[in-house]
């Protein structure tokens, strides 16, 4: 069931650039589990769009089937949305990219809606950079049909039925890298402060941008024996180091140390500044981050943070040569050869 | 011995290797006879391999434009040596069997009542040219060559065949012209009035095309104005899709940029076809897809989708021999069930059923209006014979003051004038049809969730038993209205008296004409509808109510047709007389015939002789 929000305004809300209040950005109210993980996702969401004055009508929503595709309802009242079936977004959301390029396209997936049913079409999405924002709510189990383990669950992790997951986990950042993603980042769903700018900046980018965030369900695998609980993500959390996103047409305010931070510049010309923990470091670089992952999860640490960014990467409308109008812009004029050129046709089949 | 006499009236089958070459020949002989005006009518009967099995091309001349299947062959040219005998047998008492003598004839070929016609095509060929690859190619073109002679076909047709062929690289039509002559000149010498088969040029054809089906329905996607498309690689529809994107390429390139009006985009599997199908329809751009049998099986979820979140998509499917894999290069018309009830819970999809290229033209283009009109899956069903061959045609027509009808599409003006709330699945004009808007439309209104899970008039989601039967009711209402708008069967009443009638829809259709057309004359009149489309119009029930007894011609094992016309209409089964073809080639007319004779006889003895 949705319920509506009441609409009462506080005196003091501001506008952002584009004349739009916070609640422009809200939707309505969730019907999760309270203390569910997916819900401060779509705060974050609200918070990145209300912030980076994206206008809701420009966004188009989409998600799978699951708890957390269930939450497109709950933010960004004012946008389109199209809830599709179980791990069938990524194909949704290319077909609606390609028919108008000029939106911005958020995905919402669950762990069991991508490591598993929709493998197949998580991985063509990324191999054809299609130009979205790819979030998934991972909460190593399938929330909706009560607690099954999913394929990104730790070995060895065990949720509220207390069996501990025999089989290997898929790491999704790890494997978007390899499949030609352009921009991964790996975030938490309690850490407020870096997931709302990596949000932006996944926003800012051209390109496919996967969000592999940490969601604890707190009805079926916030266990003590869970590696997906919220006391382990926060104990064992590793950042790649901390990081600004300074906005297109921002000041910037703060004095970066050259050496010890990286900057990159993101599609829209917006600026995303890395201060990172360790030197040799580099973002930019498949190797290396995958290799980050690999060192973290041998320390038995889990990375969040930036994990590779390619800013300048084309994405699928670039690679196949579209017009730059949007394809459901075009009308019959533009689209139909007309009779003469049909009695030419006609000509070569005589 | 009686030897087959026809002018402009037989079978001739070629039999090669898949791969050889053949098919260019093969196409040059059948391309001959139409410019020569006869209605011909090519079949290519082919392996699922690249290279190396056997493959047939029949071809039928048939100046009263008969252009379905006959049966039985009046001549074989056989030049494949796996399945010389086999071809052999198979040649009509009376007939010819051409072959290629470089190798004695098996022993066992010993039938005194054909006529043997052998001639050394690899010997000449290898005599000739030099080339080991163009051999292969050319040791085909010889045996058209002597056709042109055996036959009566004007050479100076092939040659210019041949010259518009290689009209870009003319170095190329020489060996091929050359070649031409060897048959001609080996023809002439070793066979004075061997063949009785001929042809005479007719001028019948002066307007027709001849083209195969798939091309048709690309190019009809192409004038509907779509602009997306998902596919996965399945014979027979792969064609659809390269007719689509090579089309493309001429027509939908932006003059001052190059780029393409239009994304085309190989999906990873059929799912995700239909997905991108559905994605792109949903954000209001025109998209379709093209598929067979087992792509329909793995689209069936996202078809419920499109049916219940009433998103209009086009889908072709070019259907084949199932169930499973089956023969995925032989004809069937056997997803009739599979797509019309596509997906759990109740559903029911719009059919289109074209019979030739234009149709597919037309039919194609129709179906991305009603899709639009209707907010809804509307499937294109054609099958490989139709899709995969060429057909004689009547040329293709576009209308330049046709419209496309987008539907119920609210524009931001509209939805700045709406006087009472709007709700997406808010049925105010009484017809099922609800109001869609196209996100991105307008700053503030139109905004909604789409979703497959129950939802009420505002696209709410709701679990209220009320508000989901008030829907699924509404869809049904949409049905109705749907038969209002598909296409009208085509009913001939042969007698307004007779009670008889036959029903038969896409392929069957020029088999089935043929054999009615023969028990008329024989003295046996059954009135026929050849079927559009599914839902049936009002019409075509009352083509059913008016008949007691009718025969449904098609090409399926569990008379598929049948089983929608009877569940969807409550109409008696009893009435309706299956007649069914499965083995996967295009039915004949010799088949239809003999079962329509039969199916006379039992009723006319149990029934006591009525009409
Ligand atoms: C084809 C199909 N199979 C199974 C289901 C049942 N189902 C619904 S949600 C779900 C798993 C969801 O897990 P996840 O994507 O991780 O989302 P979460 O609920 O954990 O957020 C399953 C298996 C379905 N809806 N469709
Ligand atoms: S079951 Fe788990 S995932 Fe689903 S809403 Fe509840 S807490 Fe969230
Ligand atoms: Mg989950």
């Amino acid at each position: 069931m949705s319920y509506t929000r009441p609409t009462f305004r506080h005196p003091e809300q501001q506008r952002n650039d584009k004349g739009y209040f916070r609640r422009d950005y809200e939707g309505a109210i969730s019907t999760l589990c309270a203390g569910c993980g997916h819900d401060s996702i779509s705060t974050a969401i609200v918070q990145a769009c209300f912030e980076m004055a994206v206008e809701p009508h420009r966004v188009a929503k989409l998600s799978g089937i699951g708890c957390s595709s269930k939450t497109p309802a709950y933010f960004l009242g004012k946008s389109h949305g199209f809830n599709s079936v179980h791990g069938r977004m990524p194909s949704i959301a290319t077909g609606a990219n390609m028919a108008n390029r000029d939106l911005l396209y958020i995905g919402v997936s669950g762990d069991g809606d991508t490591a598993s049913i929709g493998m197949g079409q998580f991985a063509h999405a990324l191999r054809r950079n299609l130009n979205m924002n790819y979030i998934v709510m991972n909460n190593g189990c399938y929330g909706l049909t009560k607690g099954q383990d999913s394929a990104t669950a730790d070995k060895g992790s065990a949720g509220k039925k207390g069996t501990p997951n025999p089989f290997e986990s898929i790491d999704l950042c790890e494997l978007a890298i390899e499949l030609g993603a352009s921009f991964v980042a790996r975030s938490f769903s309690g850490d407020k402060q870096q997931l709302v700018p990596l949000l932006k900046a996944a926003i800012s980018h051209n390109g496919l941008a996967f969000l592999d965030v940490i969601s604890p369900c707190v009805t079926f695998n916030n266990t003590a024996t869970s590696t997906k609980s919220y006391q382990y993500v926060r104990e064992h959390s590793e950042a790649t180091g901390t990081f600004d996103f300074i906005p297109l047409q921002r000041e910037i305010l703060t004095r970066y140390e050259p050496g010890t931070t990286q900057a990159i510049t993101m599609h829209d010309g917006s600026l995303l500044y890395l201060e990172k923990l360790e030197q040799s470091f580099d973002v930019t670089s498949r190797r290396r981050s995958v290799d980050k992952l690999e060192e973290a999860k041998e320390n038995g640490r889990l990375l969040t943070g930036v994990i590779y960014v390619k800013p300048d990467s084309q994405d699928t409308h670039d690679i196949i040569n579209t017009t730059l109008r949007p394809l459901n812009s075009l009308d019959q004029s533009d689209l139909c050869p007309g009779s003469e050129v049909l009695a030419a046709i006609n000509e070569n089949y005589r | 011995m009686n030897r087959i006499e026809r002018v402009n009236d037989f079978v001739i089958r070629f039999a090669n290797v898949n791969g050889s070459g053949s098919a260019s020949a093969n196409n040059l002989f059948a391309q001959a006879i139409f410019r020569m005006g006869i209605p011909v009518s090519p079949k290519n009967i082919f392996p699922s391999n690249i290279q190396g099995l056997p493959t047939w091309y029949e071809v039928r001349v048939n100046e009263k434009g008969y252009l379905g299947r006959r049966g039985g062959y009046d001549m074989v040219v056989a030049v494949n040596g796996q399945t010389l005998l086999k071809d052999y047998n198979e040649v009509a008492s009376g007939g010819y069997f051409f072959y290629d003598s470089t190798r004695v004839l098996p022993d066992e070929c010993q039938r005194t009542d054909i006529t043997v016609l052998g001639m050394p095509l690899t010997e000449l060929c290898n005599e000739a040219f030099e080339n080991p690859k163009l051999r292969q190619l050319l040791k085909n073109i010889i045996y058209v060559g002597a056709l042109s002679h055996l036959l009566d076909i004007e050479f100076s047709v092939l040659t210019d065949s041949i010259q518009r062929q290689f009209k870009k690289k003319p170095k190329l039509a020489e060996p091929n012209i050359q070649a031409l002559e060897i048959g001609l000149n080996y023809a002439r010498e070793h066979f004075t009035d061997s063949c009785r088969l001929s042809v005479v040029r007719r001028d019948l054809l002066t307007d027709a095309i001849i083209m195969d089906g798939n091309s048709a329905t690309g190019l009809g996607a192409l004038y509907a104005g779509a602009t997306v498309a998902g596919w996965y690689p399945i014979t027979p529809s792969t064609s659809v899709i390269e007719a689509f994107e090579r089309f493309a390429g001429r027509y939908r390139i932006e003059d001052e940029t190059g780029r393409r009006k239009v994304a085309i985009i190989q999906a990873e599997d059929e799912l995700a076809a239909l997905g991108m199908v559905i994605g792109a329809a949903w954000n209001g751009a025109r998209s379709f897809t093209a598929t067979s049998g087992p792509g329909i099986s793995l689209m069936s979820e996202f078809l419920g989708l499109a049916y219940f979140s009433e998103v209009p998509v086009v889908l072709i499917d070019v259907q084949r021999t199932g169930p499973s894999t089956g023969m995925p290069t032989r004809t069937q018309q056997s997803d009739l069930i599979a797509a019309a009830y596509a997906s759990h819970g109740d559903t029911r999809n719009v059919l289109l059923f074209p019979c030739d290229p234009a149709e597919c033209f037309e039919l194609t283009a129709q179906a991305f209006d009603l899709a639009e009109r209707l907010q809804t899956p509307v499937l294109v069903m054609t099958d490989l014979d139709l899709g995969m061959n060429d057909h004689v045609s009547r040329p293709l027509v576009w209308d330049d003051k046709r419209r496309y009808d987008r539907g119920k599409v609210l524009s931001a003006e509209q939805l700045d004038a709406l006087e009472t709330r709007w709700g997406r699945y808010l049925d105010i004009d009484g017809d099922g049809i609800c109001y869609r808007t196209i996100p991105g439309t307008h700053p503030t209104q139109g905004a909604y969730f789409t979703r497959g899970t129950s939802h009420d008039e505002y696209a709410a989601y709701t679990e209220d038993s009320g508000a989901y039967e008030r829907n699924m009711i509404r869809l049904l209402t949409k049905w109705d209205t749907a038969k209002t708008m598909v296409p009208e069967p085509h009913i001939t009443i042969r007698d307004p008296q007779s009670k008889v009638g036959a029903i038969f829809f896409g392929t069957t259709t020029h088999s089935a004409y043929e054999a009615i057309n023969r028990l008329e004359e024989e003295g046996t009149a059954i009135n026929t509808m050849r079927l559009l489309s599914f839902p049936l119009t009002a019409t075509a029930l009352d083509f059913i109510n008016s008949h007691d007894m009718i025969f449904v011609i098609e090409q399926n094992r569990d008379s598929q047709l049948k089983t929608l016309i009877v569940t969807d209409n409550g109409i008696l089964p009893n009435k309706l007389v299956p007649l069914t073809n499965f083995d996967g080639m295009p039915i004949t007319a010799d088949y239809i015939t003999e079962k329509l004779e039969a199916g006379l006889a039992v009723s006319t003895t149990t029934t006591g002789g009525s009409k």
